[in-house]
């Protein structure tokens, strides 16, 4: 970039590429100047954090926050945590239970509402409404809901003489009941994401379905689907990395007083619970260390398979 | 889909013991309004409608400003390390949040933050999330427009002020809605440095209600609905841009 050491052939040349290292240098500094504010605040709020987070993985808490040294002790005391294996088990269980239903009643809504349609905007609208409303308070109304004395849910079940239940306090169902939360929270936002997906599957391929004589289940299997896979790709990527770090439904929904915790409780809640309820913030590090390699190797993974089910154009 | 508002309004008029009667009432005779004074009166909630708009406002303002300028640096200027710079940055997008909340904790607590709206407001000032979204749009803009421009003599800023800023819009819009919704649900970071009531969001005030009116559950309706009618009204006037900008980023923030 630099003229250095080339010799200029004429006063002329050699203003201009004097002009130019100046433009050069005043795009630098610019550069820098602009993203100082935010590579600044970055750092010293997240980068710097993160690598902390490492240093006290391996440290223990006494009180009024003071840390010693502790070696690998965190990391030996995670494998052998029953409350941190059974956390892992009901993410898990909630993961495996959340993705799939919110991705498969997604991509229906979005299929439903991806024609012309009376009304269609107001359908949009309601199924977006929980996106916008605090998980506080979604949990808070499905909390009544659920109730097992009042609750309108059982009410309804009796009209079909279907028996009611503990929802939120019978081990069976809790972890159920809350994933059916997150599934009615989340469909509002993968349904935008799924029908710009839709949107962009052109039409002309549907024609020619239509000339051999497809009918519409079929056209969703052999054109909608397969062309919608980058679309369900990212949004399975995306909604992973969030189901695995769920809290505030449990958070209110449950609570720390329950008797039912043990049975709920998300790695996230744990590590809540450990670094900020019992101070024990260096084995919580670890916690948080651990949650970080699960979600990488659950991406990476993800990342290698990619290529056996996602079509790209 | 819509049972549960529908349900949380009609129990927020209701008495507690015809929200406790099973068959239960559908609609109540006569509407207690009386439960949301209950709400409003063990619960600061003008104080939490000024905490969460105020936090969410700065944190608007600081990211649109703060990653705007960060995103034409690392779309449009050339200096050594930018491309590492991004990297570095990229990659706290991918690492949760669980991974740096203690120490973000210990920070607020060592500068004596804890119980204050800056502990609120200034972690979220900085964005990763705004700065690659702003990135990438910044990218799809031709630079024919700055190169005529730059030989009017415009600097660097003015082109990134007078140029850039304008035509993106639709970015920054759904950049603001993003933070907006993200900031106003928030619940994890105001319940661990906000415990005093005067400080508190709207969300982490309902755990709070919770907590205080157990099984209330008219009280507790109420409450909801006077914490998330504040969204709801702006998603239903400005619906284009929140669907554009979910459609856009593609996630929750």
């Amino acid at each position: 970039m630099e003229s250095q050491g080339v010799v200029s052939p004429s006063p002329h040349i050699h203003a201009t590429t004097h002009k130019r290292s100046n433009l050069a240098r005043s795009q630098w500094l610019w550069g820098y100047l602009m993203i100082a504010p935010f590579f600044l605040g970055l750092l010293g709020f997240y980068i710097w954090p993160i690598i902390q987070t490492f240093y006290f993985s391996f440290t223990k808490w006494e009180a009024f926050n003071t840390y010693s040294w502790a070696g690998l002790d965190n990391y030996k005391r995670l494998v052998q945590d029953v409350s941190l294996l059974h956390a892992l088990r009901n993410t898990v269980t909630y993961v495996v239970m959340f993705v799939p239903m919110s991705i498969i009643l997604s991509i229906i809504v979005a299929t439903l509402l991806n024609q012309k349609i009376r009304g269609l905007a107001i359908y949009r609208t309601l199924f977006f409404l929980p996106v916008v409303t605090m998980p506080a308070a979604v949990a808070m109304v499905w909390k009544w809901l659920y109730n097992g004395d009042y609750g309108l849910i059982n009410y309804v079940l009796s009209l079909f003489a279907i028996k009611a239940q503990n929802w939120l306090t019978d081990p069976k169902w809790a972890l159920f009941a809350i994933v059916v939360v997150a599934v009615w929270s989340s469909i509002g936002n993968n349904m935008i994401i799924f029908l710009s997906g839709l949107q962009g599957i052109s039409s002309s391929y549907y024609e020619a379905a239509s000339i051999d004589g497809a009918g519409p289940f079929r056209k969703f299997y052999v054109i909608t689907l397969p062309l919608l896979t980058p679309t369900i790709f990212f949004v399975t990527v995306i909604s992973l990395i969030g189901a695995f770090q769920v809290f505030d439904l449990i958070y209110m929904m449950i609570g720390s007083k329950s008797l039912m915790v043990e049975n709920t409780q998300s790695v996230v809640y744990l590590f809540y619970k450990y670094a900020f309820e019992n101070n024990d913030k260096g084995y919580a590090s670890a916690v948080g260390i651990f949650l970080l390699v699960i979600i990488m190797l659950i991406t990476a993974v993800q990342m290698k398979l990619q290529k056996k089910w996602v079509h790209y154009e | 889909m819509v049972t549960p508002f529908v349900w949380m309004l009609l129990t927020s008029v209701k008495s507690l013991g015809e929200a406790s009667q099973v068959p239960p009432v559908i609609i109540p005779p006569t509407f207690h309004w009386d439960n949301y004074a209950k709400a409003i009166v063990s619960l600061p909630f003008m104080t939490f409608y000024f905490n969460t708009s105020f936090t969410t406002l700065a944190k608007v303002v600081g990211q649109l400003l703060f990653c705007s300028m960060a995103s034409f640096a690392f779309a449009r200027l050339r200096f050594p390390g930018r491309d590492a710079i991004f990297m570095i940055s990229l990659s706290v997008l991918m690492i949760p949040g669980q991974v740096y909340i203690i120490p973000q904790y210990l920070i607020m607590k060592d500068f004596h933050w804890l119980n204050t709206l800056a502990a609120l407001i200034v972690p979220g000032l900085f964005s990763v999330f705004g700065t690659f979204l702003l990135r990438q749009f910044f990218m799809t803009i031709p630079k024919e427009l700055e190169e005529a421009a730059t030989l009017d003599g415009c600097s660097y800023f003015g082109i990134y002020w007078r140029i850039m800023l304008p035509l993106s819009k639709s970015g920054l819009t759904a950049l603001a809605i993003m933070t907006i919704l993200w900031s106003w649900n928030d619940l994890l970071w105001p319940l661990i440095v906000n415990k005093s009531l005067t400080k508190m969001t709207l969300s982490a005030g309902l755990a709070y209600l919770q907590g205080e009116h157990f099984t209330n559950y008219p009280v507790l309706m109420a409450g909801s609905i006077l914490a998330i009618w504040p969204m709801i009204v702006m998603f239903i006037l400005f619906q284009r841009s929140f669907i554009e900008g979910i459609a856009l980023t593609g996630t929750k923030g």
